[in-house]
């Protein structure tokens, strides 16, 4: 036999130290939810706010200010400058609120006050992306749909698979739907329709007792909102590759929960004595807590991976990849579980019904 | 035994297959002997990864409608003026409606006979002005306008690639989008702001006549007779500059682009470029008949509203050519000619998005995106090994069976490959480790129990299956709402990994499971499985 990390055996408390997790938990989302009441909501890349980037890479050794300094006469509205990738490379990013300069003009003021300003330093504009204010605004619209479909298409898969409350479920959609609709028709932004949605969904699981896709949704919202509070922390951008990275997040905390759940399924439907449902729930986070270790760390080393050394154009997704998935395997063991347990009791009885 | 013979066949077929589609992206096998034989589908790597241009036009509809509309109604006073009904000049009212007048009441049935029976309108009202004249409100149906939509795109997408064809890019990508926007990608691309003025040309040729009987001062105060307009002649100055001078033009055009065929560049004698064009058989008519009717008299050449030259005419031209000077430099020159062949764009476009990726991050990004795969694949083979012994090998043996597989998949199905899917095949490796984790795990438990090997393989397999299923499929689920919701990259990224959880499941559980028995059946019973 190989090696091992957690001995078999293993019987830790999950259940017993809930209390600890939830604060922990708590003040983690609060932090974040209180940065982004701070600054106003998230900080969004051209993507979605639309304008203008350019990225630079300066062949010397060059600091921000340097090119702050170079660029001081260059007239375009709001330019930032901003620091890009990894320390020591000189990339920068130049950005511009407007969109309505050509980006030949851009382009050429850039150059201008590079070639006065930079002692003759040689540079790169490595890349150009300008975003119309219409297309942005459809991009991030698209990109929160994509987000809300996801959950409820899994919410309702979860419900189904896993309590065979295939009709609840559709009944749990419907009602969805419906709700979504009647909110829509108040004309409220899109944001504000899929917290709205996604409090309706909690609420439907928690009143049709579908108590699995409760606790695995619960666990998929607590980890996008740490890695979007944390992300608003750092005061890093939103784009579409982060986007891309929150579902992949949801996939990943999903994948975990699901298998913990699987396990929590299978020793109860096969328990024999007077488990306490608590105790079925310590008992397979136990049984599956050496294997969620070895995928987090295995994945955790590839997106390390890919974090310092895949370039600047992939570095925040592969953060937004590493705090997303910490937190994920977390939350599946200290907050997907615990839910369960907290909507269970009363509902163990009823399951054997169900099922006899 | 006999069904293991059968899944090792399958699963070799599988991985033939596999190895057959993947070669062609390895670097330098197209080129070799053995790429004769092989498929010729490559990967298709982003824009983000090769460099380029990715460009999001919107089509200015409103425009396209007012220019159409105004082309119907010209198309329904010619064919009111055949059965000899007179009506005023339209007037486009809004999108859908123009305004016309009849000036004879009296023929009111016959012109009511003529637009049910010969153009796309519909009667909205009718109303009596003075001198029996009569004030026609004309509409066309939701249907036609939408048609006209269709038509427009069509012949917008279409001009755009005859454009991009002519500026040499290699494997554009053209097409159309949701409201009215085209996307146009450009891969490899060096130059993006010549090729984005190529594209957003309108190039709209117009031939109209010089009215040099008018006033130049009064026309500039805003004094002009019907049907006449005020426009600018631009003059290139040595210095690269312009200066304009003020010239009035009889509004109607005589001839326009639609009848060029083909147009190019010529020098003249002191080694100038010009633009040289030809008309086809019909235009090359209506431009002798101009010539020769008009001799000693100015003609324009307008392109989009700028006057490039207005010379004289000196005597009658046939033989359908003419040409448009303008102190070109030789990449102006040629440039026109493109956007004058290819046709001029049915609307105006409009740049609403634009990504310009350098070829030098691009190659860096491929170089960072393969180094950080490769270190991170590497790590992970070694980590299993160390961890799970024999078991581990066979993880990892299929797990390089999982990346050939999706490297052939991308080919297969002409999917590009971008930086997320890079991301997207890397977290597809985590994906892949834990379905060999869960099973691995399981068959441990197993062994625990007390099963004997070939006993705790079939128990981990068939208990741990459903569970990679069940996790897999939620996967699946956000990633098939990625594609659908996506765009671009995001895409790329739900491709790889759709793709990447159907060969991860296949190759974890059906072929891992196959080394396993292929073990187990070697040795005997009661041997120790190493796990």
């Amino acid at each position: 036999m190989g090696l091992q990390i957690i001995k078999p055996n293993t019987t830790i408390d999950f259940i017993g130290i809930k209390k600890i997790a939830f604060i922990l938990s708590a003040l983690l989302i609060l932090a974040g939810l209180g940065s982004l009441i701070i600054k106003g909501g998230p900080k969004y890349g051209i993507d979605f706010a639309g304008g203008m980037i350019v990225q630079v890479k300066i062949e010397k050794d060059t600091d921000v200010n340097m090119v702050k300094d170079a660029l001081k006469g260059v007239e375009l509205p709001g330019l930032v400058v901003q620091t890009f990738g990894l320390e020591g490379d000189h990339e920068y990013l130049i950005r511009t609120s407007s969109s309505n300069i050509s980006s030949e003009e851009v382009r050429n003021r850039v150059n201008n006050a590079f070639q006065a300003n930079l002692d003759g330093a040689s540079y790169d504009i490595q890349r150009l992306e300008m975003v119309g204010p219409k297309v942005g605004a459809d991009l991030r619209s698209k990109a929160l749909e994509a987000l809300f479909y996801a959950v409820l298409l899994i919410a309702v898969y979860i419900s189904g698979r896993f309590e065979q409350r295939w009709t609840v479920a559709g009944f749990m959609a419907a009602a969805l739907g419906a709700g979504v609709y009647g909110i829509g028709l108040l004309g409220l932004d899109m944001g504000w329709l899929i917290i709205a949605a996604l409090a309706i969904t909690v609420g439907l699981c928690w009143y049709l007792k579908l108590n699995y896709a409760l606790g695995a949704v619960t666990a998929l919202i607590h980890d996008v909102t740490i890695t979007i509070g944390i992300f608003s922390i750092l005061g890093k951008e939103f784009d579409l590759t982060i986007i891309a990275a929150l579902l992949t997040i949801i996939g990943y905390s999903l994948n975990d929960t699901i298998i913990v759940f699987d396990r929590i399924r299978e020793n109860s439907n096969a328990r024999k004595n007077t488990n306490s449902f608590a105790d079925v729930i310590n008992l397979s986070v136990n049984q599956t807590l050496s294997r969620t270790i070895m995928t987090s760390l295995t994945t955790l080393m590839v997106v390390f991976c890919l974090f310092v050394l895949g370039g600047s154009v992939i570095h925040d997704f592969a953060l937004a990849l590493l705090i997303g998935i910490g937190v994920g395997t977390y939350s599946s063991i200290f907050v997907a579980s615990p839910i369960l347990l907290g909507f269970g009791p009363s509902d163990f009885a009823k399951q054997d019904e169900v099922e006899a | 035994m006999q069904s293991l013979r059968f899944r090792a066949i399958a699963a070799l077929i599988v991985l033939i297959l596999g190895l057959v589609y993947m070669l062609p992206s390895v670097p330098g096998v197209q080129d070799s002997a053995l790429g004769k034989i092989l498929p010729g589908d490559a990967i298709n790597l982003g824009l983000d990864l090769k460099g380029g241009i990715h460009l999001t036009l919107g089509v200015d509809m409103d425009t396209a409608m007012d220019n159409n509309l105004a082309r119907l109604g010209d198309d329904l006073k010619a064919t009111a003026r055949e059965g000899d009904v007179f009506i005023l000049r339209p007037t486009v009212l809004s999108e859908s409606q123009i305004e016309v007048t009849l000036l004879k009441g009296d023929q009111k049935d016959a012109f009511d006979t003529i637009i049910k029976n010969s153009s796309p309108f519909a009667i909205e009202s009718s109303t009596p002005l003075g001198d029996s004249k009569l004030k026609y409100v004309l509409s066309i149906s939701p249907q036609y306008r939408s048609n006209i939509e269709k038509l427009t795109m069509e012949q917008a997408i279409k001009t755009i690639r005859n454009r991009i064809d002519q500026f040499g890019v290699a494997e554009p990508d053209i097409r159309r989008q949701q409201d009215n926007r085209i996307q146009v990608q450009l891969p490899g691309l060096q130059d993006p702001e010549r090729a984005i003025k190529i594209i957003g040309q309108t190039a709209l040729l117009e031939f109209k006549m010089v009215d040099d009987t008018a006033d130049i001062e009064k026309a500039k105060k805003g004094i002009l007779a019907p049907g006449r307009e005020l426009s600018t002649i631009l003059h290139k100055l040595p210095n690269g500059k312009y200066s304009e001078t003020s010239i009035v033009l009889k509004k109607d055009s005589v001839l326009t682009g639609e009848y060029v065929t083909d147009a190019k560049v010529s020098m003249d004698q002191w080694n100038k470029p010009f633009v040289s064009i030809t008309f086809n058989a019909r235009g090359g008519a209506i431009f002798t008949n101009l010539t020769s009717e008009n001799v000693n008299k100015r003609m324009a050449i307008v392109l989009d509203g700028k006057v490039y030259s207005a010379p004289v005419i000196q005597e009658r031209i046939s033989g359908g050519r003419a040409s448009i000077t303008g102190q070109f430099t030789q990449e102006e020159a040629r440039d026109l000619a493109v956007v004058l062949r290819a046709g001029s764009l049915p609307a105006p476009v409009q740049i609403l998005e634009q990504r310009t990726v350098g070829p030098s991050l691009g190659q860096e990004s491929i170089d960072n995106g393969i180094m950080s795969a490769v270190i991170g694949m590497v790590a992970v083979l070694a980590f299993m090994l160390i961890y799970y012994g024999f078991a581990g090998m066979v993880a990892d043996l299929v797990l390089c069976i999982n990346i050939m597989l999706i490297m052939s998949g991308l080919a297969l199905f002409g999917a590009t490959l971008t930086l997320p899917g890079i991301a997207g095949i890397i977290l597809t490796i985590g994906m892949a480790v834990d379905a060999n984790v869960i099973i691995f795990e399981r068959i441990r438990e197993e062994l625990r129990r007390g099963l004997s090997s070939t006993q705790a393989i079939i128990e981990g397999y068939d208990r741990a299956t459903l569970t990679i299923l069940d996790a897999n499929l939620t996967t699946v689920i956000a990633a098939i709402i990625l594609y659908q919701f996506g765009t671009g990259p995001i895409r790329g990224f739900a491709v790889t990994l759709i793709l990447g959880i159907v060969t991860s499941m296949f190759t974890a559980i059906f072929v891992s499971r196959i080394l396993f028995d292929l073990y187990t059946k070697s040795r005997s019973a009661n041997a120790k499985l190493s796990i």
